[in-house]
């Protein structure tokens, strides 16, 4: 597949396999070594450049990033965040001023991440850098970096221009052509931000013939907006649906925050997120409590159906070979849904449970419910005998008890290295007692104590 | 002054410019071969066919190295040769390596390594510490026991008894940098490697047996590692001997580096640890004595289990006197991957044992645990209620207490540093209004708690406090320093610079640090045990100063003067009223042929102890440090958040209090991380499910403390170290057990009963003791 990209300013053309990662490719085609392999999975951030495309610049990891994903981007990897001439970016300065490298390994990733929310001008560094890990210095040194950078005017050259380029087959940029060519090689892959399908090529070290990239068809990248309403396409990623919902879901803003990492976010699309199936992805429980429909196009034909009705059994959709999941459209009104995501670590890691809730009371009486859980069965889905244990009951303390109870008869749990099945529906009951004590008032998150 | 500035780490520019080399960026010569390792799929058992016909077939390979096929020795194991390179037939654990791919590419060779079909006779695997009690499965002839006074008598007379058992889980090094290795073939046989190791005279001793060549026909080179947190004191053998192996069969050069996932299958990790315990007290929470039982899973091999456990055993009393104790050490083997050196090495675990009986006797005496603390603390000599009289005249001469092993405790310094961190952190007022809180909330609970280390500095294999270095001063006056120590991030290379430049009365940039390398500094120990600057700094100090010397010699007889009236300092050297530049002097020092070039040595003094007794002194001194941390917990979900660390350690005079500090902040944060959301998990077969980030989940950016106050003690070691500053390396992973025992305090603010919180405290576990107080 031919690709052309700009590689720190310079513009390179590559003939390259689908699914040659761009760090393999930095590392051993271009002796390009500053850009670090760590975990090979997207997960521990060593490999992060910055990337630019006609949205701006944005961090992604370089070990599940394909270079055909790259075709008419501009990449700037740690060599090309100092200037041409040598002189330090001032993140850089900053992090040996302040000490912010020990073993050095973890470093050139945190330049990248901190460069681009230098360059932003982002303040929240917890969630810029949540996608890098560091096992020397326990962060402290570098969060003071970023600070101490953050009045430093962004140097010229981290301004890239992304080169025009022609279309590539591999890479439709109209739905209908991507929709004719999927009905017609059913078998293929379809990759929009690779985090999952990347796994395949660099742990499960498949080969992928065929595939087709997803991330220039602009109409599969669009989000529309009407009053009740939100649709996003399939290919729009998480970074963009949380900038979305931010101010009509905060709840859901906020799971989709702790929602893999910001080059994971940058990645990611919803459509991927729903049409790979897993029961502990993270949009289908929200969007299920939302009553979101899902869109689906095989051919020049569409369908439309409940987001929850797609979920037929484990690894099985409701999906036809060589259809795809075009978009999602999720109500723009629900101040009742709230999102909790319950993982080992806050940021960065897969749910063991996600619970979304989304009840209506009127008058002290519960109308309707819509409660949702990824994580507590082989797929996600609707905890349907506790949203009857309350529907038509007072909102009390004493009907969420006697709701809880059901849980054990929506969902039987297993046992993984995130969480033991025991836990699993203990807290799928408590998480009912939490959305009912925060719709009350009280406090119910430690992310929100301060010292 | 070069020592005790806070420089930067010397490699800082090259790390934030991606110009810092680690061994997969080092250019390799073209026709580089790459490897792989095959892996055995079952935990335990026998190999009954191994069909490698596929593997062998496979795109890009070019041979394939089963134990057969190994001429000379098939052994990596650092201690008792148990541990074969590949498999000979009986697996010892799941991911165990059985044959090695040599491929054109390191993904050819992973590619192929998942094409064997191997047939095995699968026996149940001994995975738990259960399991290896009811098989008997143990390392020595059965459990070292140490003993001091009478432990019995202690107990049964007490007027208070608490006994308990705290599980505490195993962690993965998570070294940014996988373990990795490159080898390149030279005339005659003779081999180099590159390695990421903390150990290269171990990978030129073993990669020699490997090829059946004498030591030194092998050179070993590290410049840094990606980290190594022990991770990399024995754990690199594998791959180095593959090298040299594969570089010796195809004579071409040979790489290795680990993916991942393969990293954390194959390779150990620090020690799990379930420790019980009965002590006795009294009604003022002053321990009469403890009695211990620590039993630990080391794994398939021996590896370095054995100082591990020895040194959990070493720390059961952590600042602590116990009158009486009784500490039984068992030493399982299991069907798991061989346990291994983790910063602390063994440490943490003793510590934590020790702190949990602290907690329990607050909590059954219902005092501030700070105060139990406090009164079972070791005298400190010369003070703390020891009043003199007389002026001291006839006072008794004070008798300093003494460890579990004897050892008599004459620099306590926690006395002190406790009242400063309790004042500093405003601990009291803190605890009190965490209570008013609590009493507020009915979900969320705060905690706090301190906690104090006193870490032993040495090796407790004592031959290994040894050390040596090469220093050469060139015509020009600038200097080459070498030495036996290994960079992973630490600092030591800049704070060892910072050594010899001030011998000289240099600035830190005249002195070019360079890789250790066995060939310059031979018999080198691990970079290990915190002593990397307390060895090597004295090693370079005193091969500087016999150069310092000669230059001396040399410039007084050519002024007429008296050694001693030569000086060295900013730069320039005076000789008398003469005054000239360093390089100025290094010139005239050669030009009357003066060697400028020499090797240095140290050892530790006064180290003499009996393991297998439990008696003597292992140790030069103890480094101390003491944190106080505050958390709050989730009682619906049990997740939970420290919100702030406040913590005093004690560097002696730091050399460098920068990286100092960044020891410290980072410490904290890998033992917190340790005791919170770091579980290793295997499943009933015993694969372990948590092989890569993914599911193994070390600290994040957000899981620092939001407050975080790091301050040194800064006060001179009174043990003759290399400027009196104090090793640093270890000894803040235990305050990360503040945080552990903050999470408790919280739990506990939640019932009656006491929590018995394990570890590691993950939000699950933090549930469950919530549900345990309310039982």
């Amino acid at each position: 597949m031919n690709v052309t990209f700009l590689l720190n300013g310079e513009t390179v053309q590559v003939e390259a396999d689908p699914t040659h990662t761009l760090l393999d490719w930095l590392r051993e085609d271009t002796a390009l070594c500053g850009t670090k392999e760590g975990c090979n999975e997207g997960d521990c951030g060593a490999c992060t450049v910055v990337v630019t495309d006609a949205d701006g610049a944005k961090a992604l990891n370089a070990c599940i990033l394909f270079l055909p994903q790259l075709h008419g981007k501009a990449v700037r990897t740690v060599e090309g965040i100092s200037g041409p001439d040598g002189t330090l970016h001032p993140v850089q300065q900053a992090m040996i001023d302040h000490h912010g490298s020990q073993c050095g390994f973890c470093t050139p990733g945190f330049i990248a991440s901190m460069a681009i929310g230098h360059l932003q001008g982002r303040t929240d560094h917890d969630d810029v850098l949540a996608g890098n890990l560091c096992r020397c210095t326990g962060y402290a040194p570098i969060v003071r970096a970023a600070e101490a950078a953050a009045t430093a005017p962004v140097p010229a050259w981290m301004t890239d221009e992304t080169p025009t380029v022609d279309p590539q087959p591999y890479a439709p940029e109209t739905l209908d052509d991507l929709a004719d060519w999927y009905a017609a090689n059913p078998n293929a892959t379809l990759i929009a931000g690779a985090t999952d399908v990347g796994l395949w090529v660099t742990k499960q070290l498949r080969d992928l013939p065929q595939v087709a990239f997803l991330n220039r068809c602009t109409e599969l990248r669009a989000i529309t907006q009407t009053d009740d309403s939100i649709h996003f396409g399939a290919a729009v990623t998480m970074t963009e649906v949380l900038a979305t919902v931010g101010e009509d879901h905060t709840s859901y803003a906020e799971m989709i925050r702790r929602y893999g990492s910001e080059q994971v976010r940058n990645a990611a699309t919803i459509g991927g997120n729903i049409a790979n199936g897993s029961p502990i992805g993270d949009n289908p429980p929200a969007l299920i409590a939302l009553g979101a429909n899902l869109h689906l196009r095989h051919g020049n034909k569409t369908r439309e159906m409940p987001i929850e009705d797609f979920f037929i059994a484990y690894g099985k959709q409701d999906r036809a070979q060589g259809e795809l999941v075009a978009g999602v459209t999720l109500p723009k009104q629900a101040p009742a849904l709230r999102c909790y995501k319950i993982s080992k670590r806050f940021d960065q890691d897969i749910s063991a449970v996600c619970g979304c809730f989304n009840v209506t009371v009127q008058d002290g009486v519960v109308t309707a419910a819509r409660i949702a859980f990824g994580g507590m069965a082989g797929t996600p889905h609707r905890a349907h005998q506790v949203e009857a244990a309350l529907v038509g009951q007072l909102w009390t303390a004493d009907t969420i008890t006697k709701a809880a109870a059901q849980f054990s008869q929506d969902y039987t749990p297993m046992s993984d290295m995130r969480a033991s099945a025991a836990y699993r529906l203990e807290i799928a009951k408590n998480l009912l007692r939490r959305y009912f004590a925060e719709m009350t008032g009280q406090v119910t998150s430690v992310l929100e104590v301060t010292p | 002054m070069s020592v005790t500035k806070p420089l930067p780490h010397d490699a800082a520019a090259l790390h934030v410019t991606g110009a810092a080399r680690y061994i997969d960026d080092i250019p390799t010569p073209t026709g580089t071969l790459h490897l792989a390792f095959g892996t055995a799929e079952i935990a335990c058992g026998t190999i009954r066919a191994m069909n490698l016909a596929e593997v062998k077939g496979a795109p890009g390979v070019v041979a394939v190295l089963t134990a057969d096929d190994l001429p000379f020795a098939n052994d990596v194991s650092p201690s008792v040769h148990d541990e074969p390179f590949l498999g000979t037939g009986t697996v010892h654990y799941l991911g165990q390596p059985l044959f090695l791919v040599i491929a054109k590419t390191h993904l050819a060779a992973r590619k192929a390594a998942r094409l064997a079909q191997i047939d095995y006779d699968a026996e149940t695997p001994i995975l738990t510490i259960d399991d290896a009690i009811a098989a008997d499965s143990h390392f020595e002839d059965g459990p070292r026991i140490w003993t001091k006074g009478d432990i019995d008598q202690a107990l049964s007379t007490a007027p208070h008894r608490v006994t308990g058992t705290i599980e505490m889980g195993g962690q993965e090094h998570f070294y940014l940098e996988g373990q990795a290795a490159l080898a390149l073939p030279q005339e005659g046989g003779d081999m180099v490697v590159h390695s990421s190791t903390q150990h290269p005279t171990e990978i030129q001793h073993k990669v020699a047996d490997a090829l059946g060549v004498p030591m030194h026909a092998v050179r070993c080179e590290v410049r840094r590692m990606g980290g190594g947190f022990g991770g990399k004191e024995s754990q690199g053998n594998a791959l180095a001997v593959g090298c040299a192996v594969a570089a010796r069969a195809t004579g071409q050069p040979c790489k290795m580096r680990y993916d991942r996932d393969d990293d954390m299958m194959i390779t150990g990790k620090r020690h799990d640890f379930r420790i019980s315990y009965d002590a006795g007290f009294d009604r003022e929470g002053r321990l009469t004595g403890v009695d211990f039982t620590q039993m630990t899973r080391c794994g398939w091999a021996l590896d370095l289990s054995l100082p591990v456990a020895d040194r959990a055993m070493l720390h059961a009393d952590n600042a602590y006197h116990l009158p009486a104790a009784r500490i039984t050490s068992h030493r399982f083997r299991t069907n798991t991957q061989s346990a291994t050196a983790f910063r602390g090495f063994g440490g943490p675990q003793g510590v934590l044992g020790i702190e949990r009986v602290m907690d329990h006797i607050a909590a059954e005496l219902r005092v501030d645990p700070v105060l139990i603390r406090q009164r079972n603390y070791y005298d400190a000599m010369g003070g703390q209620g020891r009043g003199t009289r007389f002026g001291g005249q006839y006072s008794p001469q004070p008798q300093a207490q003494t460890t579990p092993y004897h050892m008599p405790i004459k620099d306590f310094i926690l006395h002190e540093m406790t009242d400063a961190l309790l004042a500093s952190s405003d601990y009291n007022a803190r605890r009190a209004a965490i209570a008013e809180w609590n009493a507020d909330q009915s979900i969320l609970k705060k905690g706090i708690a301190f906690s104090p280390v006193k870490f032993g500095i040495s090796f407790t294999l004592t031959h290994l406090n040894q050390a040596g270095a090469l220093v050469h001063v060139y015509q020009d006056g600038s200097v080459h320093m070498n030495h036996g120590g290994t960079e992973m991030g630490q600092g030591l290379f800049q704070k060892v610079a910072q050594v010899a430049a001030h011998r000289f009365g240099l600035d830190v940039d005249a002195v070019k640090i360079t890789a250790t390398d066995t060939g310059k500094v031979p018999n080198t120990s691990a970079t290990a045990a915190s002593s990397g600057t307390d060895l090597n700094g004295m090693a370079v100090a005193h091969a500087c100063d016999i150069i310092r010397d000669r230059i001396a010699v040399c410039l007084a007889e050519l002024h007429q003067t008296q050694v001693e009236n030569v000086r060295f300092d900013e730069g320039q050297v005076f000789v008398g009223d003469t005054q000239m530049s360093f390089a100025k002097a290094a010139q005239t020092a050669y030009l009357n042929r003066v060697s400028l070039s020499a090797t240095g040595f140290y050892k530790t003094p006064d180290l003499a102890w009996d393991r297998i007794k439990g008696e003597g002194t292992p140790f030069f001194y103890f480094a101390q440090g003491a944190a106080v941390t505050e958390v709050v917990i989730d009682t619906l979900t049990g997740e939970n958040r420290i919100l702030r660390t406040d913590i005093l350690h004690d560097a002696g005079a730091s050399l460098n209090p920068a990286l100092d500090i960044g020891q410290i902040e980072g410490g904290y944060v890998q033992g917190a991380g340790w005791l919170t959301t770091e579980e290793l998990v295997w499943d009933d077969k015993g694969r372990l499910r948590t092989h890569a980030p993914a599911t193994y989940k070390i600290p994040a950016c957000s899981d620092r403390p939001d407050i975080f106050h790091v301050a040194l003690w800064d006060q001179p070691n009174p043990a003759q170290t290399i400027y009196r500053s104090k090793a640093v390396g270890e000894p803040p992973f235990m305050l990360g057990t503040s945080a552990f025992l903050a999470l408790s305090d919280a739990v506990a603010a939640c019932g009656p009963t006491y929590p018995d919180l394990q570890a590691p405290a993950t939000a699950e576990e933090v549930l469950r003791a919530v549900g345990r107080t309310r039982a």
